[in-house]
């Protein structure tokens, strides 16, 4: 097991199965087909992530460097966690890019009942340690703990 | 982040509690930068990311009715990006179906809530709005709460303008309290380039290709483009706006650039120059074979590579009025050249109603019809945005209708030489 230090950018605490990029990630293209279409598994439709197309990213931990692509990015995060497909955190190794920030605070602010707790700023070697299906225990004060 | 006691009392809830969800969600998307400070938004206009009207966005227009319930719409009044829908655009009775009675039901009642919470007028509806036949065109320096990242990185780099790359929904919260967060683009180090962009192709690169590579690679970070003006000039005229605008939108889609120097062009890089470059930034050369590299490596996912197209697009973002002229001229020498009058595939141009009503007054408007080309305010990428689409041959020149939807790219050439009948290397 071991421990990385982020920063917290919304808070909560989660335990979830690893579901890692190394590449930024789209979030208009990994979301709107899942979304739109009523996939329940909420599969990533971006082709351009070789790490992500075509997985499942309900309820997983999803860790990432940062987000990319169009600035709907935020309210189509916000839609996600409005309609329960959100990831159940996001794990970002570099500081936090502004259209993730905006559906994470969206999402804490606007939506009613949701929790996905955001950390940013978790370090290059936490994207190089992580890999999928691993366990990851997201704590208060920004600790994320995989094993 | 300190507030003044006007924001404090707004975020405490004296002035509602929609309000105060307002100011709470710039605080917090603020203090996600350390932004000490909210500032004035001083643009005349504000533009909105959002302009469609699907029924999976429900809770979008839901906090949209809050805000007009709570009857705090801003005085700010604003374009919003294309319609969705076109019927002058071609489409089976499938897809038609798909459009009107699954996926845009909500168009009509979104349409409405856009008037009421301050739409500048019903054709405001364009990724470009900052066209002059438009009308939103922010000033030197202009503080903006914009979200659509073609816009965003246009008003930025070629108008001198200065807004982050905001989401949809912190858009219009932004000019519903009449402040933005100080942080990012805003500020001169956040407009510093940590890219140094070296150019030296052989040839006027292809606009689209050189932004998606640059974006590619330089992600989130502002580069600063050396050897571009040798290829489109040192004056912000038609023909570099039009590839600027290209160009930055590719950029965008393919990286997360809100903002560009490009040296002895656009407006800061002219004043300030090479100060402008971060202490210790990186250095990415783009020559031919870079380019070539960039368009090989771009994922063809339709199911038979080798079948012809049924559809293309051009205009994403939309096509300016130069652009359209262009494009007509174009056209007509590469249908005499092939022995052809008309297009072989259905062809579409988009581009912004105020600027569709201008070049209809034009005598290119009658030539660009009788080369077959159809002409459209639509919004190309949400008319691909569903899975009939996905199974269509659609060809763009656009990088950013490649990245999001199935749309295979070509450069403006071979588009020119396909759509006409004509045969590509």
């Amino acid at each position: 097991m071991k421990k990385f230090q982020g920063r917290v950018v919304t808070p909560g605490e989660v335990t979830a199965e690893a579901l890692v990029t190394t590449e930024g990630f789209n979030t208009l293209a990994s979301f709107q087909m899942a979304l739109q279409f009523g996939d329940k598994e909420v599969k990533c439709g971006d082709q351009s992530n070789k790490d992500l197309y075509g997985k499942s990213m309900l309820g997983k931990a999803l860790c990432l460097p940062q987000t990319i692509g169009s600035t709907t990015g935020g309210l189509v995060l916000y839609c996600a966690c409005s309609m329960g497909k959100n990831p159940a955190c996001m794990l970002f190794a570099n500081h936090i890019d502004s259209l993730a920030a905006a559906g994470a605070v969206l999402a804490d602010v606007w939506a009613d009942s949701v929790s996905m707790p955001v950390v940013d700023s978790l370090g290059d070697e936490f994207l190089h340690y992580v890999k999928d299906g691993m366990k990851i225990t997201v704590k208060a004060g920004g600790i994320v703990e995989v094993e | 982040m300190i507030l003044t006691n006007e924001q404090q009392a707004i975020l405490d809830g004296k002035k509602g509690e929609t309000l105060a969800k307002v100011m709470k969600t710039l605080v917090m998307y603020g203090e996600a930068f350390e932004a000490e400070k909210l500032v004035p938004i001083t643009s005349e206009y504000n533009h909105l990311v959002t302009s469609f009207g699907l029924k999976v966005m429900a809770p979008v227009y839901d906090l949209m009715q809050q805000i007009l319930d709570a009857d705090v719409c801003s005085g700010q009044k604003f374009s919003v990006d294309p319609r969705p829908i076109d019927k002058s655009v071609p489409a089976n009775f499938l897809q038609n179906l798909v459009f009107k009675k699954f996926m845009y039901t909500k168009q009509s009642f979104y349409e409405g809530q856009l008037e009421k919470l301050g739409l500048m007028d019903k054709n405001a509806f364009t990724c470009t709005c900052y066209m002059d036949e438009v009308g939103n065109k922010p000033k030197k320096g202009d503080i903006l709460s914009w979200a659509e990242s073609s816009a965003v990185v246009y008003a930025n780099s070629v108008l001198g303008a200065r807004c982050n790359r905001n989401s949809g929904i912190i858009d219009i919260m932004g000019s519903i309290v009449g402040y933005v967060p100080f942080f990012g683009l805003l500020t001169d180090e956040g407009r510093k380039a940590a890219w140094v962009v070296k150019v030296q192709t052989t040839k006027k690169p292809e606009a689209q290709l050189l932004g998606s590579a640059i974006g590619m690679k330089v992600m989130e970070d502002v580069p600063y483009v050396v050897g571009l003006d040798k290829w489109i000039g040192t004056e912000l005229n038609d023909d570099a706006c039009g590839y600027l605008k290209d160009f930055g939108a590719a950029t965008a889609s393919n990286g997360a650039v809100g903002l560009y120097h490009i040296a002895n062009l656009t407006p800061e890089a002219k004043e300030l120059g090479e100060s402008l470059i971060a202490e210790g930034a990186k250095e990415y050369i783009i020559d031919d074979a870079e380019l070539e590299r960039v368009q090989k490596n771009y994922p063809v996912i339709w199911k038979n590579p080798d079948v012809a197209p049924k559809l293309c697009f051009v205009g994403c973002p939309h096509l300016s009025l130069a652009q359209l002229k262009e494009w007509t001229v174009n056209l007509e020498k590469e249908l005499q050249k092939n022995g052809r009058k008309k297009v072989t595939i259905p062809t579409v141009f988009t581009a912004a109603p105020g600027v569709l009503e201008i070049f209809e007054k034009t005598e290119y408007a009658a030539r660009l019809k009788a080369t077959g080309v159809i002409t459209s305010y639509i919004c190309p990428l949400m008319y691909m945005n569903n899975p009939l689409c996905k199974k269509m041959p659609v060809i763009t020149s656009s990088n950013k209708l490649r990245t999001y939807t199935s749309a295979r790219y070509y450069t403006d050439a071979e588009i020119l030489k396909t759509v006409t009948g004509g045969k590509n290397a």
